[in-house]
């Protein structure tokens, strides 16, 4: 094993690093701010755009995100012609839009936690729908699934890594191109590895924190 | 105030209510009575529409309440509602339980709506709960944040269902204390439950409910003292 290489590639390393935490940032707080629209969506009792929601989360779930990556990469410059979308964005929203599947999952089974009891009451008062919805169940339901969120969050550090196939200089991106400079085959992936592995285990620690506060806040 | 007429309803087959007439009168305290699963909980939810009556009408106020072109959100203003498991929100202070319906729906202001709190937690003795969570705090003092957070709303009616019967024994008392307050104060008031002593002291009519129907309405007094179907007898008979 050689890792002389790392003393000139770290810097190169630690960027692409810098890259995968923003795309899994973007992907995350995209993803819930898309996923909570989706998940009204399929709860409207306007069956067409709950058809919508439905079809839209099967896709995502029920097919490949290299497949979707590739759909989005090739798919929006055929449809916006002649518009030049960096590889950045696409790869984002990319994992922005296969983590708002994943997402809305996560809070429509994060409502349902919610006891209904907490729907009446709100409903008995003359609050709306809606306000009965942002005011009093999702932020409980968040509560709910915020361990679930931050799982995604971790799930999309590691996704992040396909986007590197349209050229996203990423982490496994920057380990590909070390492999070319230094001709070395395993040693680079092994750096990249253990760079996402102590991303997600910092990340895995936090949530622990944070579940653990959370838990207390309930008893107070 | 309230004028239900042959009211019905239904979940899939199961017919649960089959025709219930009731006349609510303006500062009258109803109580109503009868075996678990008679339909009395859904009796009290079609009453402010949690319940989707299968037909039959509800006049509030003389307006029709089933009729599709009235907005429920205004009626459910003047109709607050306690239920038997409280439904506060945890995540809310008591003061936030109070105060957040007035302000949302209503629009009342944060000056005006800090003094509200403070005089209806007065009220139901608990006026140094305002900052506490509904965590900390014990069955009875949850029932009564409850109420308060139902009058908040400036209710003309107030729908109760079972408010006493998750409660420890020991807590029922400071309840029934607080509605005994307001009905004294002359508010309109529908109330299910399991306490006869409050029916008595409290009820100025008793509706015995049974299979979906009213089976038998009277004052307290003469309901306790001379009930005629046999239903109620039997019932009396089990609970007294
Ligand atoms: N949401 C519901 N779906 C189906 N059946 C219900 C529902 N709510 C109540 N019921 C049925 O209606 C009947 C009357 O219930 P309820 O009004 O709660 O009675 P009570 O309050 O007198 O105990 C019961 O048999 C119950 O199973
Ligand atoms: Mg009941």
């Amino acid at each position: 094993m050689n890792f002389s290489f790392l003393g000139q590639y770290s810097s190169f390393y630690l960027t692409g690093a810098y890259i995968t935490i923003a795309l899994a940032v973007i992907a995350v707080v995209l993803g819930t701010i898309l996923g909570v629209a989706l998940t009204l969506l399929r709860r409207t009792r306007f069956k067409p755009l709950k058809l919508l929601g439905d079809i839209y989360v099967e896709f995502i779930r029920g097919t490949p995100l290299l497949a979707q990556i590739y759909i989005i990469y090739i798919g929006v410059p055929i449809i916006f012609s002649g518009s030049d979308i960096p590889d950045f964005a696409v790869g984002a929203i990319a994992l922005s839009l296969n983590a708002a599947a994943y997402i809305s999952e996560t809070i429509r089974s994060g409502i349902d936690a919610v006891s209904i009891g907490q729907m009446e009451a709100a409903r008995s008062l003359g609050m709306t729908q809606r306000q009965t919805m942002f005011d009093i169940i999702l932020p409980q339901a968040f509560k709910n699934i915020l361990p679930a969120l931050g799982n995604q969050f971790i799930g999309s550090i590691k996704d992040s890594s396909i986007v590197s196939i349209i050229g996203v200089a990423e982490l496994m991106y920057k380990s590909t191109i070390v492999r070319g400079n230094t001709a070395l085959g395993l040693e680079p992936i092994l750096v990249a590895s253990l760079g996402y592995l102590i991303m997600t285990f910092t990340l895995a620690q936090l949530l622990g924190v944070v579940e653990r506060r959370l838990k207390t806040s309930d008893r107070r | 105030m309230i004028d239900v007429n042959d009211l019905h309803k239904s979940y899939g087959k199961n017919e649960v209510l089959k025709g219930v007439n009731v006349n609510i009168n303006r500062g009258e305290v109803v109580v109503v009575i009868g075996p678990s699963g008679s339909g009395k909980s859904t009796f009290l939810r079609c009453l402010n529409l949690l319940e989707v009556p299968t037909s039959g009408t509800i006049l509030v106020d003389n307006q029709d309440i089933t009729s599709k072109k009235v907005n429920i959100d205004k009626v459910r203003e003047k109709m607050g509602m306690v239920f038997q498991q409280f439904n506060l929100f945890p995540h809310k202070t008591v003061y936030q339980n109070i105060v957040h319906a007035p302000m949302r729906v209503k629009g009342t202001k944060q000056q005006e709506a800090k003094v509200l709190a403070e005089e209806l937690l007065k009220k139901v003795g608990l006026s140094e709960k305002i900052q506490a969570f509904p965590s900390s705090l014990s069955g009875g003092q949850l029932q009564r944040i409850a109420i308060a957070r139902a009058l908040a709303m400036k209710p003309e009616v107030m729908l109760f269902d079972e408010p006493t019967s998750a409660l420890d024994p020991e807590m029922v008392g400071e309840v029934l204390a607080v509605m005994k307050d307001l009905a004294r104060e002359g508010m309109t008031m529908v109330v299910v439950t399991h306490e006869m002593g409050f029916a008595k002291e409290v009820g100025d009519r008793i509706l015995f409910m049974d299979q979906g129907k009213i089976m038998e309405e009277n004052n307290p007094k003469e309901f306790f003292e001379h009930p005629k179907h046999p239903r109620t007898i039997d019932f009396l008979s089990k609970v007294l």
